[in-house]
């Protein structure tokens, strides 16, 4: 069996605790001055690259493990963070603040850098929190032409370079069987990641981090999608409480749901 | 293949004429419009909550065809070919397409995206939506976009992002627009006396590089929990499995309701993955949406916040789940809710 390489893309999101605000002119979301942090969904496919490498679960061992980012300078943070969970290297491709690349220019990016850096394993996210759009790693596998398991709540690897995945779908779970290379994305259940350390985080300072540009790899942030508007959705208005399950009953019969 | 020419002729005369019509405005655009909707199907039988992206189409103006592809799909494709206003149903026949593994099916849309010269290709925002969809957008070089809950035009599409914290409206320039929609944002279409040709597609049997191993599915008698009238949810407050079922499945029951479960419930054991309620699991807008023990943090408003009545049983009256609840009720759910299936059940 061939040796793994991985490529784990992150995207670095405003954290997932933070309650979005639109900003003042409905364009976008307000980011200056939130908390972001790893897109939770690539969290899990950091970890479960190095749980592959620690537990010796491919046969043919785990060779490399490269994170990479598109985004503005502050993306390295994240990168730090994966190299700190156990990513050997990683890739930062320069994007600046506010020119978000849309999925089909990520995974153009990715079939690029997963040819160059001849990966022939790419664990993604589901999605990512900020844009939900659940496509990336579809469109790489798409595009590169490759096998690939969405949404995957567990891994195995066996002879030849087959891999099975179990896929959360709706009402139940399916299991596919596909050889390298592949495009797995991961979804909540497939681990827990860990805390970097701070032995880590000290080590991730002095591992390997490329500085690449969208011009590097040949390719420019092209815009398919024009954002006319940004809103807040219609608030929601609680009806206030009944004092009993006689309330309540009589409350849902007014209400036309009963 | 007589439908067949007699549809697609007109459409390439038309599209001939269209850079010189461009500038006769919304009418004649429409007539260009054609849109093909993507039905899932399991066993032959058509998944009722997949002809809502007709429901889509049909507001998009212009032709509707539909697409249905797996062993023995003629029955399937003969139902939706009763949906009113849905003008040809193209079925493939073949059992390579069974389960939806994106490596064949993909290219096969693309086949007969591209025959058909489609300007708008629908499916729905579900787990067979979601894996097939962006790979299709890929090959087709077109940006999705996935999960509208509005259209506004032919090209300008309402979706929800930061799980429904704000809404994004986007306009596309792809020549092709690729969408998913969720479900519940149209309105369920019902077969019913049209009668639409159905014609065979073209199948460029691609070589797979996957293969499907095995499912394990919810065997469930309630009504499915994406397509329900009703939903009664549980959470964390449940406090074990046998709770859980023992407090909820009556309570379901009484009302006629789906299951659902918040992330808190279902990570913890008490109920099924599938049965999640958030933006990581299934988006439900039911007329009556009943949280049970759930707090309501941001991850599971976004799942049913669209829901037409929300009701919540906590004992915590500050939970934030009060301020979306039409009706709170603040008490010990194990208390409560037996109560209340007693007094559902005897009225």
């Amino acid at each position: 069996m061939s040796a793994l390489r991985i490529l784990v893309p992150v995207k670095r999101v405003i954290d997932y605790a933070v309650k979005p605000r639109v900003n003042k002119a409905q364009t976008a979301v307000e980011t200056a001055g939130v908390k972001h942090s790893m897109n939770p969904f690539d969290e899990l496919s950091v970890e479960e690259s190095v749980r592959i490498r620690e537990k010796k679960r491919a046969p043919g061992g785990v060779e490399d493990i490269c994170a990479i980012s598109a985004g503005p300078a502050k993306a390295q943070d994240i990168l730090r963070t994966a190299m700190a969970m156990g990513a050997d290297r990683a890739i930062h491709v320069d994007v600046k603040e506010g020119d978000d690349l849309e999925p089909l220019a990520v995974a153009k990016l990715l079939k690029k850098a997963a040819e160059e850096q001849k990966s022939n394993l790419v664990i993604l996210g589901k999605q990512s929190i900020d844009d939900d759009a659940n496509q990336t790693g579809q469109m790489l596998a798409g595009l590169l032409g490759w096998p690939q398991a969405t949404q995957a709540s567990k891994i195995e690897f066996g002879e030849g370079d087959s891999v099975s995945v179990t896929k959360e779908v709706d009402g139940g779970v399916e299991t596919i069987r596909a050889k390298l290379p592949m495009i797995i994305t991961t979804d909540l259940r497939l681990n827990e990641p860990r805390y970097a350390s701070l032995p880590n985080i000290m080590k991730a300072k002095k591992k390997k981090l490329d500085k690449k540009t969208l011009k590097d790899f040949g390719l420019e942030n092209e815009k398919r999608l024009k954002v006319l508007k940004v809103s807040e959705p219609a608030p929601r208005q609680g009806g206030g409480k009944v004092e009993d399950v006689d309330g309540l009953i009589s409350k849902l019969k007014e209400l036309g749901a009963l | 293949m007589y439908a067949l020419a007699k549809c697609s002729l007109p459409r390439r005369v038309v599209g001939l004429l269209s850079p010189a019509n461009a500038i006769h405005g919304t009418t004649t655009r429409s007539r260009l419009l054609s849109t093909l909707a993507i039905l899932e199907q399991r066993d032959g039988q058509l998944n009722q909550g997949s002809l809502n992206a007709f429901a889509a189409a049909k507001q998009l103006g212009g032709t509707v065809h539909g697409f249905v592809a797996g062993s023995n799909v003629s029955a399937a494709a003969q139902e939706a070919a009763k949906v009113e206003g849905v003008d040809q149903v193209i079925k493939v026949d073949s059992s390579a397409y069974e389960k939806g593994l994106p490596e064949t099916y993909a290219p096969l849309l693309v086949e007969n995206i591209k025959k058909g010269k489609y300007t708008h290709v629908v499916a729905g925002h579900t787990a067979f939506g979601k894996n097939l969809l962006p790979r299709v957008a890929a090959l087709l070089d077109c940006q999705q976009i996935s999960d509208i809950t509005a259209i506004e035009n032919d090209k300008t599409f309402v979706r929800p992002i930061y799980a429904g914290n704000a809404i994004a409206t986007v306009e596309s320039s792809d020549s092709v627009k690729v969408i998913t929609i969720r479900g519940t944002a149209f309105a369920a279409v019902t077969p019913g006396s049209g009668s639409a040709a159905v014609v065979d597609g073209v199948d460029p049997k691609a070589d797979t590089s996957a293969e499907w191993v095995s499912e394990d599915l919810a065997k469930s008698d309630r009504p499915d929990l994406g397509t329900a009238s009703k939903v009664v949810s549980g959470g964390r407050g449940l406090k074990s499995k046998d709770d859980f079922d023992r407090v909820m499945l009556p309570l379901a029951d009484a009302l006629g309701a789906a299951v659902g479960a918040s992330r808190a419930a279902v990570d913890s054991g008490y109920a099924e993955n599938s049965l999640q309620v958030g933006q990581t699991g299934k988006v439900v807008a039911p007329e009556l949406y009943m949280a049970v023990g759930i707090s309501g943090a941001i991850q599971h408003l976004a799942g049913m916040k669209d829901s037409k009545v929300i009701a919540a049983i906590n004992k915590d009256a500050d939970a934030p789940i009060f301020q979306v609840a039409d009706v709170g009720l603040v008490g010990d759910l194990f208390e409560k809710v037996p109560e209340l299936t007693e007094k559902l059940k005897s009225s």
